[in-house]
């Protein structure tokens, strides 16, 4: 089969599941009236998909500095931050994000996926190994493969498992790199920190840890899932995103090792992408302080995690381990969830469909992510929406 | 074929024949994922269901060039040599 023949059939396969209606992959917002709102095939449609977890998008001072910011350096640097891309304002953000994590080296980086990406690569390489949690977002992934190193995945969540993994290594263990995640994109589930660091000690691994869904959400000042499991100063490496939490777009990451000021000319999607506009940066740094000096947002937001998760549940709905902002739904055969995605969006809600394999144990998931902005009544015009839908499968047809 | 290859190779038949649950007869040429219709996911833990059998690691950059179980012997056979 030919390379285009290839994507044509593809193109047709795609084609077939998109003449009903709008696809789940391909929603087009044309309006939007706030961070939970907007409009969708010209219907008012509230957003449950949309990572926007403090709902700082439309917040005044994130809006305002990255005005200014675009009035005073323009829209765009048009280079790298190798090149002509490094301004203050990059600079800036970089010294608040290490500010903020109480450490004294940070990089920022054009997209969360590209932190991941330039940060693996930098890190490891040939006759490297890096041991990954097998639920590890693409970026993750993406970026080991590019990396060249040895990649072994353990059993979600399971530090008995990383620990066998990191034995087998023998002499290895110790040029070894574990990847985890704060908060797990798919299922919410936090990692299990506490018993990971104590494996990672054992074999004298580093660590990194993506809190991309954990910026904002846990701990006490908002540093995630590293500062609630109180294990920071045991962390080698965190990189985030600005895509969430930060309401903008771009990543990063800090650590306590002089070794990242270095890694940022070792790495390839940080030298080869232009760096992130004037505005982001703005917006990102007024988004990161609203962080650091409102954590009511935090509260809301755990608030309305609490009440559509308990909402689900009481409408018999099997729901991912525990309470996060990332709730997702299992929803069963792919014909079940496309059918049950398409009648909420009728009803005027937007979550995102999830199907395997980008889902954990090939399941097939409605995802909802709550925003601290979602109010009460929204939150309940989406149960009800649930409680609507056929009654949920019984479990022996979820498995 | 040498003979830990052999050991490898009659071990890994009768797991593959236990976890895949397949009536499929299980060959060296069989390719593992278009033979026995399995997804990447499912590969994924098949592998991890090896790995711990032989008490060793699969690096999932060495699974592009594992396509049959005669691929998949060699390569646990090579991981088992290598073990520390």
């Amino acid at each position: 089969m030919s390379l285009l023949s290839r994507i044509q059939k593809f193109a047709q396969q795609h084609a077939d599941s998109d003449n009903s209606f709008t696809a789940p992959l391909g929603a087009v917002i044309e309006h939007l009236y706030s961070a939970t709102e907007g409009s969708i095939n010209g219907r008012r449609t509230i957003l449950v998909g949309t990572n926007n977890y403090l709902g700082l998008t439309f917040d005044n001072n994130c809006i305002n500095a990255s005005n200014h910011a675009t009035r005073s350096y323009g829209t765009g640097t048009t280079g790298s931050r190798l090149a002509n891309g490094s301004y203050a304002g990059h600079q800036a953000l970089e010294h608040d994000l290490a500010n903020f994590y109480g450490v004294d080296y940070s990089i920022v980086f054009s997209t969360g996926y590209t932190a991941n990406l330039g940060m693996i690569t930098a890190l490891v390489g040939k006759g490297d190994t890096i041991v990954l949690d097998e639920h590890c977002h693409a970026s993750i992934y993406d970026g080991c493969m590019l990396s060249g190193a040895d990649i072994i995945h353990f059993r979600h969540n399971n530090a008995e498992d990383l620990d066998k993994r990191l034995r087998r290594l023998g002499d290895k263990a110790s040029s070894t790199v574990i990847i985890v995640e704060g908060i797990y994109s798919m299922l919410g589930d936090r990692a299990r920190l506490a018993e990971i660091i104590e494996v990672k000690k054992k074999y004298e691994a580093l660590i990194l840890i993506d809190e991309a869904h954990s910026l904002g959400v846990l701990g006490e000042s908002g540093r995630g899932l590293s500062q609630e499991a109180n294990v920071e100063k045991d962390i080698d490496f965190i990189t985030g995103t600005f895509s969430k939490s930060l309401a903008g777009i771009g990543g990063y990451c800090v650590s306590q090792h002089q070794e990242l000021d270095v890694l940022r000319y070792l790495s390839r999607p940080y030298i080869f992408t232009a760096s992130p506009s004037p505005g982001t940066i703005a917006s990102t740094r007024a988004a990161l302080e609203i962080i650091k000096t409102t954590p009511s947002l935090r509260e809301r937001l755990w608030e309305n995690a609490h009440r559509l998760y308990d909402g689900l549940l009481s409408l018999g709905y099997e729901l991912s381990p525990e309470v996060s902002p990332v709730i997702a739904v299992n929803v069963g055969s792919p014909d079940n969830a496309l059918s049950m995605w398409k009648k909420l969006f009728d009803r005027g809600i937007y979550v995102n469909l999830v199907m395997p394999p980008a889902t954990p144990n090939s399941k097939c998931l409605l995802r909802c992510s709550v925003s601290a902005a979602h109010s009460n009544a929204q939150l309940d015009v989406v149960l009800d929406a649930f409680a609507n839908l056929q009654n949920p499968l019984p479990k022996e047809q979820l498995a | 074929m040498s003979s830990q290859c052999d050991d490898a190779k009659s071990e890994l038949i009768s797991l593959l024949n236990k976890l895949t649950k397949t009536d499929i007869e299980i060959t060296e040429s069989l390719h593992i994922m278009n033979d026995l219709d399995l997804d990447s996911v499912m590969v994924m833990e098949l592998m991890m269901e090896l790995e711990d059998h032989f008490d060793i690691s699969i690096p999932l950059n060495t699974l592009p060039d594992v396509n049959t179980v005669a691929d998949l012997i060699q390569e646990i056979s090579k991981l088992k040599n290598q073990t520390p």
